[in-house]
């Protein structure tokens, strides 16, 4: 057998000008040096060498110091997302056997029955870094699944970097991240990843901060490269703040990326580079689109290489070294088949030479027998340029069991006498490209549709 | 507006939009001979739903299937006095 290189920690991948380099949030900076030369953890790091640690604080910016302080460390370290219900902790702990947590509030969690280590929320202390050989950490995540005990889903540091790439920093100035999302979930952990190893900054999200202060804060800190899902960006569109921003890189993941929210965003920014990626928690990052389009050249689906794809009765699988190394836990399904291939649970459908996204196997709306995916129906509900955003929902009927509704945002308030001249407009719209049964039998104009923690839309699968 | 005048309105804008030839709307016009399909009449309750705030096909405890569009009227006459 050949023997395994020796893991390389993440505070051995930072790179260089690491004094310049940072992570900042709404109140507080703390250099990549800073970091890496000290301890977050009361200098307590070496007391957590080789045991499973959940790492569970208020701010991103602490949970970002313990996994660079903690990778090459434990055997294991699991990312407790924000919205973690109380309910769900024992579960969690006895599935990933956990056995210490690091955590900011301890009292929550002693009576779990696991020691906790206090993380003092200010900058870190400096420290050496114990001395041990580095071990490859499992870093486990919990899917973005809305309901029941959360799915805890073990990564390695080269799956969750490996989209990341050669990465020599450019002769350009360092890119200036931010990212809309948590990053404590997939899709803001690869944030994270990419502004620590390939030479960048990160400007975290705070919870609770106003969209537009927000994005005031982004334009203060000239933020170069920018991620979230359509969800976030939609938001982000409809914000009075939006005129000062303009990031070179605008990124979509996490939601279908549908033409409408692309052109906005190019009318919006127009000299950006803007790309939409697909990833998943499982899967990885499987691939990333700049043309501008949506959906994703059909020759991607067959070819081979580090990830490959195959579509079977219209769903996406996907084999690839950044795909998860499975679940965790008692009882825990198969990640993969037997050829290492990850099913998404994401339709496609090919028209022309693109696949196109038209959403989630376990979303379907039964219309009488006939399927509907209410991700289309949005994408046709949203080319109409006064819409911003649209929720496509199943609603009872007595006749077909269900009928398929919409609520609509608009970009701007509607005059009470032009609502219904718009309605018969978007459906129309509609018209154009979906049968009869994908076609809204009812639209709401509402003011706002809400999107969840995870930064998608809130769909309540019936 | 009385139920019946709603009813006949909304089934004339709904057979247009999913380009149905309708028979003239008498109340002994069979519902399934009308040139409406199932969809347009799941569609035509949901709109009603939310123009009359009732359902009376989902609301009674028994199914119950209107054959003419005479019942079907009589059905939301019914459902709005009670």
């Amino acid at each position: 057998m050949p023997s395994q290189p020796e893991p390389r920690p993440l505070v051995a991948r930072l790179g260089q000008r690491l004094a310049e380099r940072s992570l900042s949030d709404a109140s507080r900076t703390v250099t990549l040096a800073a970091m890496a030369g000290g301890t977050i953890l009361g200098g307590r790091a070496g007391d957590l060498a080789g045991r499973s640690v959940l790492i569970a604080t208020a701010t991103q910016l602490a949970a970002a110091m313990a996994l660079v302080e903690l990778d090459g460390l434990a055997r294991r370290i699991l990312l407790a997302p924000p919205d973690l219900a109380a309910e769900h902790r024992a579960a969690v702990i006895e599935d990933a056997g956990i056995d210490a947590v690091a955590t900011d509030d301890p009292d929550a969690w002693r009576a779990l029955g696991v020691g906790t280590v206090l993380v003092p929320d200010v900058p870190p202390v400096p420290a050496p870094r114990p001395d041990r050989p580095p071990v490859a950490t499992e870093w486990l995540m919990l899917t973005s699944g809305t309901t029941g005990r959360p799915k805890i889903v073990a990564h390695t540091l080269d799956a969750l970097t490996g989209a990341i790439g050669g990465d020599a920093p450019s002769a350009a100035a360092a890119p200036v991240w931010a990212t809309f999302y948590d990053i404590r979930r997939y899709g803001g952990l690869q944030i994270l990843l990419r502004a620590l190893i390939a030479g960048g900054s990160l400007v975290l999200s705070a919870p609770g901060e106003d969209l537009a202060e927000h994005i005031a804060r982004l334009v203060r800190c000239g933020v170069t490269h920018i991620s979230g899902t359509p969800s976030h960006w939609r938001k982000a569109l409809m914000s009075s703040a939006i005129g000062a921003f303009r990031p070179g890189y605008v990124r979509l993941s996490g939601e279908i990326a549908d033409q409408a929210v692309l052109d906005g965003l190019r009318q919006t920014f127009p000299d950006a580079s803007i790309g939409h990626a697909y990833a998943s928690t499982e899967a990885g990052v499987g691939f990333a689109v700049d043309d501008g389009l949506e959906g994703f050249p059909a020759h991607y689906v067959g070819r081979p290489g580090p990830v490959e794809m195959k579509v079977v009765d219209g769903v996406l699988h996907i084999r690839s070294r950044r795909a998860a190394l499975g679940y965790v836990g008692d009882g825990a399904s198969a990640l993969m088949d037997a050829d290492g291939f990850v099913d998404t649970g994401d339709m496609v459908e090919q028209r022309g030479d693109r696949f196109h996204f038209v959403g989630r196997r376990g979303g379907i709306i039964n219309v009488g027998g006939l399927k509907v995916h209410p991700e289309e129906v949005e994408a046709a509900i949203n080319r109409h340029p006064l819409v911003r955003m649209s929720r496509v929902k199943a609603r009872k009927s007595p006749i077909t069991g269900s009928i398929v509704v919409a609520d609509v945002v608009l970009t701007r308030p509607a005059d009470p006498s032009e609502v219904a001249g718009l309605k018969a407009e978007i459906l129309a719209g509609c018209r154009e490209t979906l049968p009869g049964h994908k076609i809204p039998a009812l639209i709401a104009i509402v003011p706002a549709i809400e999107v969840a923690p995870s930064g998608k839309l809130v769909r309540n699968v019936a | 507006m009385s139920s019946r005048l709603t009813i006949t309105n909304l089934i004339e804008e709904i057979a247009a939009d999913h380009n149905k030839t309708l028979k003239p709307l008498s109340d002994d016009l069979v519902l399934l001979e009308s040139g409406l399909d199932s969809l347009c009449f799941a569609i035509l309750v949901a709109r009603l739903e939310d123009k009359l705030g009732i359902d009376p096909f989902s609301a009674s405890e028994e199914a119950y299937f209107p054959v003419t569009l005479g019942d079907f009227i009589r059905s939301y006459d019914h459902a709005v006095a009670a």
